[in-house]
């Protein structure tokens, strides 16, 4: 049900039972409960930063990708563009994406949105199209003799029934979101990833097994969290489908 | 059946609650041409047809004669190249289409509802779209709903429905906002045979309430007689063949195209559009056990059937009697021998096929009581066919007849 819940066992797998305990946790980088009990407070600014950065690059993302969506929906044409442009932006490795814009866009979250956003569109521009495609033919024929106009059409009609789609698309663009983000702190936008890597958060970097664990444990639990929001969500709007299911 | 009885008699207390309301407009083609861009030939041309108030056209015609082209150029789902229509005197191509939609009311083949809007909202939307208030959306709703038989289906969603439901939500969904004028393309066309004859017969029910004018679409001449007042058989790119009543266009097909589109048991066709009640029947002398014989012989020899038939106790065809029967003082008590017992208001066709089915040269007609009012014979039905007789068949007494 949840992607993001299949990254636990790897997570896991950093506790070693032997070296929880002892004086020489800490040092032989182990994981240590007592640590991580005195040291939580860590993680809760670098958790704000990463929902502050998935949630704002996925609204923006959606913003942008909906605008595409209904351009592609009323021209046909642009949808082939559009997506080889989203699909190639998507292929840019994301460390190299951070690097590249800190020369134009600087050292901060603005520079890490930039890129999060890029990432969103591809998903989200082609469940938006997907749903919009799928309402039947019929459906769109009968709105439209009965006099709704284009718009009421598009907001009444089609956008409803592409829901499902939508939100399954909103759903892949969060978890794959909370990954990427994790790498947001190479330009210098903190989150959960600052915490894991480097050295100068305080928290021991990447070589301390207690703080990746921590830090990796939230990130899934981020994404698995948001995960079952979304789809709540989907439910809670698309009550029809599953009354109307025989 | 009961949700169809009941549709029919909220029909009914619907149109004496609001009397004299004139809701049907006339609807008039004059010279229509369409022709799709980059398209050699015309899809319609040179089409003039009028189409009185309250009547039903059916525009009938192989696939791609432009017979759906035509009826789609009415709402302009499709804008017309030249020529123009006019809708109660007025011309289609002024002011906006989105309004002019919203005056004609729409049912298509595969319905179209709204998967996510309850059945209800799906039957409101056109009065939605009008602004009306709420509690008159609603009580009209609850009328239409009523008037189709599904009133316990408010609230749920199209997919739960069956495919008859979700026609005859369809026809009401295009009845919502009291259309003077519906077009109807093949609505009934994705359906099983006997849930489609119970759908057209329901809707001629409603139609003889309602009396809206009405565009029908169908590519099948048998819904095209049943269903129509005046039906306009279409040619590939859309010129008209003929257009006529069903009975004219049964006797006299224009030229060979509409004689092979009607097909060769055009003859038997016309036995649909015809009541028994309309029919001279033979007259048949009915006596009872116990009826001295010499009147009935009499009689018999008088009648045009020169049989007497015998009732029972209750006044229902027992049998037949013989010369030998009769030759007894008193009429005798005979076996029931009588298989076949025809409504007055049957069709020839269907009165036909019960005599065949039978193997009988003839059957007593009844009316709705069990009375006897004369007997049919197959004799009878062909000479009608030989003499082309051409009966007028009043469009009432369709609609009536055609309860199940």
């Amino acid at each position: 049900m949840t992607p993001a819940l299949g990254v636990l066992p790897a997570v896991l797998a950093q506790v070693e039972i032997r070296k929880r305990t002892g004086q020489g946790c800490v040092q032989e980088n182990g994981f240590c409960p007592d640590w991580i009990a005195n040291n939580l407070d860590k993680y809760v600014s670098p958790l704000l930063e990463h929902i502050y950065l998935t949630f704002v690059s996925v609204a923006i993302g959606f913003v942008i990708a909906f605008a595409l969506a209904i351009l592609a929906h009323r021209h046909r044409w642009t949808t082939g563009p559009i997506i080889a442009i989203t699909a190639a932006a998507f292929t840019i490795p994301s460390i190299a994406a951070f690097l590249l814009l800190l020369p134009i866009t600087g050292f901060g979250s603005t520079t890490a949105i930039i890129a999060l956003v890029v990432y969103t569109l591809l998903i989200l521009f082609r469940n938006l199209i997907t749903g919009l495609r799928n309402v039947p033919a019929e459906t769109v024929d009968a709105a439209r003799g009965m006099g709704l106009t284009d718009r009421q059409i598009l907001w009444q009609v089609e956008l409803p029934l592409a829901v499902p789609e939508i939100l399954a698309g909103i759903r892949i663009a969060v978890t794959t979101t909370v990954g990427l983000a994790t790498l947001a702190f190479f330009a210098g936008a903190g989150g959960l990833g600052e915490q894991i890597y480097s050295e100068n958060a305080g928290t021991g970097g990447i070589e301390f097994k207690s703080n990746v664990v921590v830090a990796g444990g939230l990130a899934v639990l981020l994404a698995a969290v948001s995960d079952l929001i979304f789809l709540s969500l989907q439910r809670l709007l698309t009550g029809w489908q599953r009354a109307s299911a025989p | 059946m009961n949700s169809t009885d009941t549709a029919q008699a909220e029909g009914k207390s619907t149109s004496a609650e609001r009397p004299g309301r004139s809701t049907a407009a006339p609807l008039e083609f004059r010279h229509v041409n369409k022709v799709y861009p980059g398209a050699t030939e015309p899809a319609i041309e040179d089409l003039s047809l009028e189409v009185g108030a309250g009547e039903i056209c059916v525009l009938v015609g192989p696939s791609g004669c432009g017979k759906t082209t035509a009826m789609r150029l009415v709402n302009r789902m499709i804008d017309l190249t030249s020529g123009d229509i006019l809708l109660d005197g007025e011309s289609i191509m002024t002011g906006d289409p989105v309004r002019l939609r919203r005056e004609i009311g729409y049912v298509i083949q595969q319905i179209g509802l709204f998967p996510h809007r309850t059945i209800a909202q799906n039957v409101a939307t056109v009065p939605k779209l009008l602004g009306w208030n709420r509690d008159r959306i609603r009580a009209r709703t609850t009328e239409l709903l009523e008037l189709v038989g599904l009133a316990e289906m408010a609230d749920r969603y199209p997919g739960q429905l069956s495919g008859g439901q979700r026609q005859r939500i369809g026809v009401a969904r295009g009845l919502a906002a009291d259309p003077p004028l519906m077009l109807m393309d093949e609505p009934f066309g994705a359906i099983d045979p006997i849930t489609r004859e119970r759908l057209q017969n329901q809707f001629l029910r409603l139609q003889a309430d309602l009396r809206k004018t009405i565009v029908f679409v169908t590519h099948d001449i048998d819904e095209a007689i049943k269903m129509g007042d005046r039906i306009a058989v279409l040619r590939k790119g859309g010129r008209l063949a003929q257009y006529a009543t069903p009975a004219e266009l049964l006797m006299n097909p224009a030229d060979d195209f509409v004689e092979d589109f009607v097909g060769a048991d055009r003859a038997l066709k016309r036995l649909a559009l015809l009541r028994v009640r309309d029919f001279d029947l033979w007259s048949t002398p009915t006596v009872r056990p116990g009826d001295p014989t010499a009147a009935a012989r009499e009689q018999a020899e008088r009648s045009d059937l020169h049989h007497a038939l015998l009732l029972d106790d209750h006044g229902r065809p027992q049998g037949w009697l013989s010369e030998r029967d009769l030759r007894a003082d008193a009429v005798p008590e005979i076996p029931d021998t009588v298989a076949v017992v025809i409504d007055r208001d049957s069709t020839l066709r269907d009165a036909l096929a019960q005599l065949l089915e039978d193997g009988a040269q003839y059957g007593p007609v009844v009316d709705s009581e069990g009375r006897v009012l004369g007997a049919l014979s197959v004799e009878l039905i062909s000479r009608f066919l030989a003499s082309g007789d051409t009966t007028a068949e009043a469009p009432t007494d369709r609609a009536e007849a055609a309860a199940p």
